[in-house]
């Protein structure tokens, strides 16, 4: 019994059951296939992190948002007149994330794709696209940068999905995606 | 010093009991179920906050009672119950004495302290950093203090544990190599030492920083590190259930291992595979290279994966294996008819089984696919996906083994035997429930950690889909009804423990000969599992299907590159 010493005192050198041994090599076979499934998507699929990361620090990802916001505003939207921003497609965009907001509200055009730059200038925030629904998470020092490419049109909200002190649940932001 | 130890035998099974390894069973034992009890109430109170038509607590309290709630359930229940365990493991099953009894209490009141002054710090208010505490946040210096004291605890009770192996093998107390449930202890002992290292690693400058004696601390280091500890000690856990699995079949139907070397394999997979854990939670964080994260959470073929679905076909066959020697033989499935389904241990254990399969493990897997990984971070399927593990898993299989434990240790019967005969199932349907209905919540994109989904007062509004509000009312039922279920089993174990009549002794009971039967391994040919080929058949096709599904699913999502 398994609460017991083996009662075969060399059970190392037992053959294995048939069943087992299928069994172990489906599953390794499914491990492997599981591996090679991440890299296949990597080269094959439309839905990958770009890899391309900076340091960065709040004063300088906040200047480079600011004068973004300066250049393209169109609008303001909300109670407390957040910019809108529609940068030409194929731009550098940035969406600083801070307590608690995200910060500009941005307008793109749909099927163009922008070069998004992601910060935080305070603590950790998460980035949830809904209802699209892309999760990412944003740190502060460090600038993500990632092409999207918007395949739907709509108002977009981004909820901050990591929890980043007492106003986490009030921290939204939004994109519009126009035709 | 041999000699100064003293021992009773057992009974019921003849084996040779160290007093004082028995004493420190039972306290840490105890120990644990108080604080599943403080930790589940938080957890209930959670949920019923996320229940948007009910949302009891405020704010702030809500993020105190989460991190609580973390806390006390997955660090202090979960650990103390683990600490007894491995002095089980060792001295008792060992028929050994214990290495250092002192050395073991003062491990414990280290741990003691450590959990009561992170409590403290929580309850304060002025530490709601989840039990993740990620940096620039900043809990109290006793929060981060506390967790480190525990840390000390721990490691000095594994010493005595480490201590006691030694002691068994040169006074020879047993016979060949050590059973298989020792040996998964073992496997689960290891894999300790290294968690403690990372949490050490990480916690300490955090402490000095949180006393300012440190400027900065980078928040990717941070999260690389203390996941190093978050989720090794995940496999900690996975290993003491998995043994508690086999122990638990074994001592109900004598079920030994069909394989001994592939039972023990499995077991050694998951130190040596044990991967970079911290990768799976890093999926979709800057500054981490993708071929970092994808052999890191894989190590090229998910051998750690591979371990935990042999332990899934191995347990079930030697359950059925044993239970045809028996001769239920009819069918495909008498054997699993006929099984003890009033007996909670046993009931507790394969429930416990099939829901670490296919919800935990299935959920797993997927959400540490590195792209998969992007439609699901921090939405509410990750506590979904854990609460399959670690409550499904973890704490139904170690509320399963309490039931034999108040026997065999506490000398105790069970006070109220039908309460302790339906705990498992009330129990365990809760958390399913909770499981599910977190998963599904998930992947329509609700956030975790949210206190309120309906974000009355935020400056702009957003809603989510009527669905995903609807399952986190589901959620909330579900976490009432797995609310009562621990409630039984906290009442049942406490009340047992203090007002249980003493057992009687029950006639010696050798090493039952049908058992002994099937010590014959590698008689291929002779042993046919059909129900166990089933099932894991089941399991296996539900798992590529799920797999494909949710492929499918992000192919729909905006394209990222
Ligand atoms: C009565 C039983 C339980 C109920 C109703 C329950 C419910 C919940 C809920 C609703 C959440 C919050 C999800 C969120 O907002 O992000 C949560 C979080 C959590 N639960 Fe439980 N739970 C229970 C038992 C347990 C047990 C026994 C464990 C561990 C062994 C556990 C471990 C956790 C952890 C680690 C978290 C995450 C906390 C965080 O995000 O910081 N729970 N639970
Ligand atoms: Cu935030
Ligand atoms: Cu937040």
């Amino acid at each position: 019994m398994a609460i017991h010493s083996p009662s075969d005192r060399i059970w190392w050198n037992k053959p294995i059951e048939k069943m087992e041994l299928i069994w172990i090599g489906i599953a390794f076979c499914w491990g492997l296939f599981m591996f090679c499934a991440m890299i296949w998507w990597h080269i094959y699929g439309e839905q990958n992190l770009s890899n391309e990361t900076y340091k960065t620090t709040p004063e300088l990802f906040e200047s480079r948002t600011e004068a973004m916001v300066e250049a393209y505003t169109v609008r303001e939207e909300g109670d407390t007149g957040i910019p809108v921003v529609h940068p030409p497609a194929g731009s550098d965009v940035y969406l600083l994330a801070r307590r608690w907001e995200f910060y500009p509200i941005l307008e793109l055009d749909m099927g163009q794709s922008y070069r998004i730059h992601m910060s935080s200038t305070d603590w950790q925030h998460g980035f949830s696209l809904q209802p699209t629904n892309i999760n990412l998470q944003i740190h502060p020092g460090y600038e993500m940068v990632l092409t999207i490419t918007p395949d739907s049109s709509g108002v977009f909200n981004i909820v901050c999905n990591e929890f980043c002190g007492i106003g986490h649940h009030q921290m939204l932001g939004r994109i519009h995606v126009v035709e | 010093m041999a000699n100064q130890a003293q021992f009773r035998t057992c009974p019921e099974t003849g084996l040779k009991v160290d007093l004082a390894a028995e004493k420190l069973i039972k306290v840490n034992a105890v120990v644990a179920v108080v604080f599943l009890a403080v930790g589940g109430l938080f957890g209930l109170l959670v949920a019923l906050t996320r229940w948007p038509a009910v949302h009891i607590l405020p704010d702030s309290w809500f993020y105190l009672a989460l991190t609580a709630h973390g806390a006390d359930v997955l660090l202090f229940w979960i650990i103390f119950f683990e600490m007894a365990m491995l002095y089980f493991c060792s001295a008792i099953l060992l028929n050994s004495r214990l290495a250092a009894p002192k050395l073991a209490w003062g491990a414990f009141w280290l741990m003691i302290a450590g959990a009561v002054m992170a409590n403290v710090a929580v309850l304060q208010g002025n530490s709601s950093v989840m039990f993740t505490s990620y940096v620039p946040m900043q809990a109290a210096p006793h929060f981060y203090l506390g967790l480190i004291l525990f840390a000390v605890g721990i490691l000095v009770g594994l010493c005595c544990f480490f201590g006691t192996l030694v002691i068994a093998k040169d006074e020879k107390t047993y016979e060949g190599s050590v059973p298989l449930v020792t040996f998964g202890a073992i496997t689960a002992a290891i894999i300790a030492v290294f968690t403690v290292a990372c949490g050490a690693i990480i916690l300490i400058p955090t402490f000095l920083w949180s006393v300012g004696l440190i400027p900065t601390i980078d928040p990717l280091i941070y999260k690389i590190v203390w996941w190093g500890f978050g989720h090794a000690s995940q496999q900690i856990n996975v290993a003491v259930h998995v043994s508690i699995w086999y122990a638990i079949a074994a001592m109900t139907f004598g079920a030994k291992p069909l394989s001994e070397k592939v039972s023990r394999t499995a077991f050694l997979m998951y130190i040596l595979f044990l991967q970079l854990a911290s990768a799976h939670h890093l999926l979709v964080e800057p500054g981490v290279s993708s071929e970092w994260k994808i052999f890191n959470t894989s190590y090229a073929m998910y051998l750690a994966v591979v371990g935990s679905m042999v332990h899934g076909m191995t347990i079930p066959g030697a359950i059925e294996a044993a239970q045809r020697k028996r001769g239920l033989t009819n069918g495909i499935w008498e054997w699993l008819r006929k099984a003890p389904w009033s007996n909670p241990a046993f009931a507790g254990m394969f429930m416990s089984l099939v829901m670490f399969g296919f919800l935990g493990g299935i959920s797993g897997v997927i959400l540490g696919t590195e792209q998969l990984n992007i439609i699901m971070h921090n939405t509410v399927y990750v506590p979904g996906h854990f609460h399959a593990t670690v409550v499904a898993g973890t704490t139904l299989t170690f509320m399963a083994f309490t039931y034999p434990v108040i026997n065999l240790i506490f000398r105790k019967e069970i006070i109220w035997p039908k309460v302790a005969q339906y705990q498992p199932y009330v129990f365990g349907l809760g958390v399913m429930g909770i499981s599910v209905f977190m998963m599904g919540a998930g992947t329509l994109g609700v956030a975790r950690r949210h206190w309120d989904i309906t974000f009355a007062d935020a400056t702009l509004s957003f809603e989510y889909p009527p669905m995903a509000i609807m399952l986190m009312g589901l959620n909330g039922l579900a976490a009432i009804l797995a609310a009562a279920g621990g409630l039984m089993y906290v009442s049942v174990v406490i009340a047992s423990i203090w007002k249980g009549k003493p057992r009687e002794v029950v006639a010696v009971s050798e090493p039952t000969p049908e058992a002994e039967a099937l010590t014959s391994y590698g008689s291929a040919g002779t042993l046919h599992l059909p129900g166990t080929a089933i099932l894991v058949g089941i399991f296996f096709l539900s798992f590529v299907l799920y797999y494909f599904i949710n492929w499918k699913y992000l192919a729909t999502v905006w394209p990222l590159s």
